[in-house]
């Protein structure tokens, strides 16, 4: 997406309005029943931590995500249009259709995994980080979770280990108020989960999640220590404006809170930051806004249009394909019965 | 040579070989392997690639997954098979599944050494076979060598594999001796080698029990009975094709595993022989595994809550009375 301006915000804005089109898309994909997945988490609210922590890392950078993990990829350079097709479980997809919103990764990319397993894709950083170390190379891994994922142990391993070893490594918590239905302060009695970070020995910081200037400031100063051997933990504060997953209409919080929570735009805000400081025009952005749904509406028809996996693919990649791929519960049928049926 | 010895001949030699193989895990380095397996590689190789961990299995094995997707080629331990109930998530749902679900893009060529099974009075946590949890995940390959010269061989040719692979040796084979030619192993990767030639009867095993069936065997040569002995070395793959001509040959089939008899390793051969050996067979499959008990501490205990020589003996007089 080209922007007419040099403003940096500007490209902030449009990279997060990108991010809240196109998941706005993926519920209409799940409405009109094209989705593959019934699992879809989205990260509508959160999109300043995608972006401020995104546009901050560099070619060659590597990363992990949570379930949540659409607006981290999509800042990352992510082709919308293969993202919907994996998420519409088509062949056409990131991962052949195989893997869908929750399992997305690209290794062109540096995209390591989304994983379905709170707190999971944490220790693949780890050992990113070993590698880079390894092969003297200049590269961050970056681990992107929810605020869920601090109560899984794993995390604080990792953190643990990265510290110790000095890894060039980043922790990212995207801070979202909830563990599925479960508030924050309902999961923990130190809601300041920064906090965590100095008895590891890690830098710890925490910032305002709807202001994408600060996350992006923050951030690039924690991949700059990470990538000299000091790791770090950026807590990104924020509100998932809609329910843990689509079929999730938030009983276990009030409107109120809804509404309030909701306030806290991020893209509302760089929008009205850019108009005050002569950045960029109101029109000029409706303009950015228009075009980028034109480009994300045609997602929909790329993903309903594209190929189905072939029935045969079933069987492969389990392993290696240079090794023979398992059998078959019909082949095995056909070999021990001596019919075909 | 030991089988430890044999192992730690492996791991250097892989080391010396590629630059990018690394160990990690807890006591590898300094301490050099609670079994000693590791011993003295620190020294040879540096704490850059010989690794010690704090004790973190499931980040130990979460960490080997993301050096393994980056380049290197890890070896990570865990200390005791016992353990793997905490790494279950990173080996089964990440390790076994990125290549499936990431739709062929990347494989995650590391390997898990450990070690299980009974001998050493090691209690309930201690001394357990639980690689049926590992051959019910698709995606990791599953190895078990017996002897010395497959110790070698094999962790050689795990490193070679291009998808996980879970090693498990046996705590009670670490100071066996045998020979080893480092040149030419007894099979190539993913063939069960036939240890022994007999035509009355099959015993289909692995690991310890493999020396406990040719114990067996020389007894039942005194009843006029000879057995042929198939030792897998790799569950995953699984030679059946070794297996079933020699039932077909032999008519009579037993599976000998220390791991606990429901549902495991030895439940899922006898089926697979039934299946597809059916017409030949003149008995029932039968399963010599562990007791569906915990292992105590005792050694009277301990010894009889697995397969034992004198059990592979007395389950051939019957079937073949």
């Amino acid at each position: 997406m080209e922007t007419k301006t040099n403003s940096q915000l500007a490209a902030y804005y449009a990279m997060m309005r990108r991010i809240r089109t196109f998941e706005e898309r993926v519920g209409e994909l799940f409405v009109r029943g094209q989705s593959a997945g019934s699992m879809l988490h989205l990260s509508i609210g959160e999109e300043a931590a995608a972006v401020g922590v995104g546009s901050s890392m560099r070619d060659g950078d590597t990363f992990t995500t949570h379930h949540r993990g659409h607006g981290v990829f999509l800042a990352r350079g992510a082709d919308p249009r293969l993202m919907m097709a994996e998420i519409a479980g088509k062949e056409t997809g990131y991962c052949s259709g195989k893997g869908g919103s929750m399992h997305i990764a690209d290794m062109k990319l540096g995209h390591l995994g989304a994983n379905a397993i709170v707190g999971g894709g944490i220790p693949t950083v780890v050992g990113a980080g070993l590698a880079a170390r390894h092969k003297k190379s200049d590269s961050v891994s970056v681990a992107f979770f929810g605020d869920g994922a601090t109560g899984q142990g794993i995390l604080y391993e990792s953190m643990n280990m990265t510290a110790l070893w000095q890894l060039p490594v980043l922790f990212v918590c995207i801070n979202n108020q909830y563990g599925m239905g479960t508030r924050i302060d309902n999961a923990t009695a130190v809601t300041d989960i920064h906090k965590r970070a100095a008895p590891f020995g890690l830098k710890g910081a925490s910032v305002d999640g709807t202001e994408v200037e600060s996350v992006a400031e923050i951030a690039g100063e924690m991949l700059t220590d990470a990538r000299a051997g000091k790791p770090g933990f950026l807590v990104i504060d924020c509100y998932r404006f809609f329910g843990h997953a689509r079929m999730d209409k938030s009983p276990y919080r009030d409107e109120t809170e809804e509404a309030e929570g909701r306030l806290r735009d991020p893209i509302i805000k760089a929008r009205q930051k850019l108009i005050s400081r002569g950045e960029i025009g109101g029109d000029s952005l409706d303009e950015i806004d228009q075009q980028i749904a034109a480009e994300m509406d045609a997602t929909i028809d790329f993903a309903a249009n594209a190929r189905e996996p072939q029935l045969e693919s079933i069987f492969e990649d389990v392993y290696d394909p240079t090794t023979p791929p398992p059998e078959a519960v019909r082949d095995r049928l056909a070999r021990i019965l001596g019919q075909t049926q | 040579m030991t089988y430890r010895d044999a192992l730690r001949q492996a791991l250097s030699d892989c080391m010396t070989a590629d630059s990018n193989v690394v160990l990690i895990g807890e006591e590898v380095g300094r301490y050099g392997g609670a079994y000693g397996v590791t011993k003295g590689l620190i020294d040879e190789f540096g704490a850059e690639r010989v690794i010690d961990t704090p004790i973190s299995e499931p980040s130990i094995v979460g960490a080997a997954v993301g050096a393994a997707m980056s380049g290197l080629r890890p070896v990570a331990e865990l200390m005791y098979v016992d353990f793997i109930g905490m790494t279950m998530d990173q080996l089964a749902n990440q390790a076994a599944k990125i290549r499936y679900m990431f739709g062929g893009q990347i494989g995650v060529p590391m390997i898990l050494r450990t070690q299980g099974g009974t001998g050493r009075s090691a209690g309930a946590q201690h001394s357990q076979s639980l690689e049926a949890y590992v051959m019910h995940t698709p995606g990791l390959r599953l190895v078990m060598p017996a002897t010395v010269s497959d110790a070698y061989h094999l962790l050689r040719q795990s490193l070679a594999q291009p998808d996980p692979v879970v090693f498990i040796e046996h705590k009670a084979l670490y100071s066996t001796s045998g020979e080893l030619d480092d040149q030419v192993p007894v099979a190539p990767w993913g063939k069960a080698h036939v240890a022994r030639q007999g035509n009355d009867l099959v015993i289909v095993t692995y690991s310890r029990q493999l020396h406990y069936a040719i114990s067996a065997a020389k007894t039942l040569v005194k009843d006029g009975i000879e057995a042929t002995i198939i030792d897998l070395r790799t569950l995953n793959p699984l030679d059946i094709d070794t297996i079933r001509m020699h039932v077909e040959r032999c008519g009579h089939a037993m599976v000998v595993s220390e791991g606990v008899m429901t549902a495991g390793v030895a439940a899922e051969l006898a089926a697979r022989i039934s299946e597809e050996c059916f017409d030949f067979l003149e008995n029932p499959v039968i399963r010599i595994a562990g007791e569906d008990i915990p292992i105590s501490v005792s050694p009277l205990l301990e010894t009889n809550s697995v397969p034992t020589p004198g059990l592979i003996v007395d389950a051939a007089r019957m079937m073949l009375s």
